[in-house]
């Protein structure tokens, strides 16, 4: 098939950046859509010009690196799929296609299709984890967990970290990865002792980053490779509520038994 | 790191005082729509009149005070989270996309910063308008149904009276059914139920409002 590919050009983080047309003929069809760019990038470096830079790691739809807009839809048209496992048979031969990094303020472009997602190591740092004490590993079947709860918590953990969510946002919010990280650990006993701390620092942290705000559009899980669904920013909304409503002043010292 | 969130501090926050106070003035718009309506009973004028005296009149003069300080709070309180939340997706999206693909996102959805202000600018008219009669050429304090029959028989005034109900159903719409997953109340199980709730809301309260300038332009209210 042959291709018209339409590409966000930026040479660095400071560079002005600009769209350029590239024609991409013999793609075959079960390409899967980075083997196109890599195509494409080799025909590039063969006539010595610079290939289109984009991230990926494992291509198979795990990492969470990969992370193209084609068309205007983050990780392409295909529902629950990111880039790297995306195919070209979702495409159609002569088909104009249009390459666009994640836009977010707290996603720079780094060059090309690369944007920097530290912004959610940051927001993960905040508060996207359980204190645990070291040593043994625990029983495994010493703490009961519910069944729905271990499925719900499964399905939010599932979040691949990816930035879809935030790039599809007509508002650039990150709700929904915020939300699965949030959710994963408050439907978990083992989340319960810091969920309302961990909610509002998460929160807080999202805010600073410069990340829009929700208001419900619902654009997100559509986008998302994972297919976090909406139910989960709903359980954000409502941990919130309880722990900015509920919370109390800190105890200052807190050494425990010593 | 950034200090943990507050109600009032975070777009969460604000998000939910945007979410009650939008609560607020819907179960007032439902009220409110529910008066209008007396204005088709048999004895309408005397009805609508009789409505305007009780509401004045209530607590000794001093309940409508409390009305109006509550939704100029409410009103006050969701324009400031209004402010604040848009200034913050604006600025979280300074350069756009070439080519834009929404599939969930609604007409109604897209349009609530939109119908927002447009819904502020008629409630100030609308008060200028019915309440105080500053803007109304044939105002007669406490004739309230002839003040309305008369306020709303200029076409212009009434059409502009019937997109602002327009404004306020696409904001309902999405609004009704966007508070409840703002509080947390949404539930996958009630999906279908919420989706319902909105729309019957919506048609109910805008209907029943939309009628009034329907029946006064069409020579039904006279
Ligand atoms: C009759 C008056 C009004 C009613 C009944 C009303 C009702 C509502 C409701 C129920 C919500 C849903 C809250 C949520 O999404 O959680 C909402 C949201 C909103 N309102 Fe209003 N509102 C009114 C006036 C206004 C005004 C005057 C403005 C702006 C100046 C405004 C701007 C907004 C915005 C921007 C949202 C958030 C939209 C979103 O999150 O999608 N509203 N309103
Ligand atoms: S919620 Fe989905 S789209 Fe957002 S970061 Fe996680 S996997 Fe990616
Ligand atoms: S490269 Fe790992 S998810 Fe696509």
């Amino acid at each position: 098939m042959r291709l018209t590919l339409t590409v966000w050009r930026q040479k660095d983080a400071k560079s002005e950046g600009k769209f350029v047309t590239y024609d991409a003929p013999d793609i075959s069809p079960d390409m899967s859509f980075l083997e196109m760019l890599d195509v494409v990038n080799q025909r590039l470096i063969e006539k010595a010009e610079d290939p289109i830079a984009f991230d990926h790691d494992c291509r198979e739809g795990i990492c969470g690196m990969c992370g193209i807009v084609v068309n205007g839809n983050p990780h392409g048209p295909r529902r629950g799929t990111t880039s790297c496992q995306l195919h070209m048979r979702s495409f159609k031969d002569g088909d104009a296609i249009t390459l666009e990094p994640w836009r977010a303020t707290p996603f720079p472009v780094l060059k090309d299709l690369i944007v920097d997602r530290s912004s959610f190591d940051r927001i993960i740092m905040a508060g996207g984890f359980i204190t645990v004490p070291t040593g043994n590993a625990p029983d495994g079947n010493a703490i009961l967990v519910p069944k729905d709860c271990a499925e719900r918590s499964m399905d939010a953990a599932a979040c691949i970290g990816c930035g879809a969510c935030a790039a599809a946002c007509p508002n650039g919010s990150a709700m929904l990865f915020v939300a699965a990280k949030i959710s994963h650990l408050a439907l978990l006993p083992q989340g319960q002792p810091e969920r309302y701390d961990r909610v509002l620092s998460m929160v807080a942290q999202m805010d600073e980053e410069g990340f829009g705000t929700c208001t419900n559009h619902g654009e997100c899980s559509r986008a998302c490779p994972k297919e976090i669904r909406q139910e989960f920013i709903a359980q954000l909304n409502r941990d919130f509520l309880w722990g900015s409503v509920f919370s109390r002043p800190k105890v200052a010292g807190g050494s425990g038994a010593g | 790191m950034a200090a943990p969130a507050t109600l009032l501090n975070s777009s969460v926050g604000k998000k939910i005082v945007m979410a009650v106070t939008g609560v607020v003035l819907s179960l007032f718009v439902l009220g409110h729509m529910a008066g209008n309506l007396q204005a088709f009973l048999p004895n309408g004028p005397a009805a609508l009149d009789h409505y305007g005296a009780f509401l004045r009149e209530l607590l000794h003069g001093t309940g409508i005070w409390f009305v109006r300080a509550g939704l100029l709070l409410a009103v006050g309180l969701h324009i400031w989270a209004y402010l604040g939340l848009t200034l913050k997706s604006w600025a979280a999206r300074p350069t756009g996309y070439r080519v834009n693909d929404f599939e969930e996102a609604t007409f109604a959805s897209r349009s609530m910063r939109w119908t927002g202000p447009l819904l502020g600018i008629f409630i100030v008219y609308h008060i200028f308008h019915m309440t105080t009669g500053t803007l109304h050429p044939h105002f007669v304090e406490g004739r309230v149904y002839q003040n309305l029959v008369t306020g709303l028989a200029p076409v212009p005034v009434a059409l502009f009276y019937i997109l602002a109900m327009g404004c306020l159903a696409f904001h309902l719409w999405h609004g009704a059914w966007s508070m409840l997953q703002t509080l947390g109340l949404s539930h996958p199980k009630y999906l279908v139920a919420r989706k319902a709730f909105a729309i019957v809301f919506t048609v109910l309260v805008t209907g029943g409002f939309v009628l009034v300038p329907l029946a006064v332009l069409a020579g039904m209210l006279k």
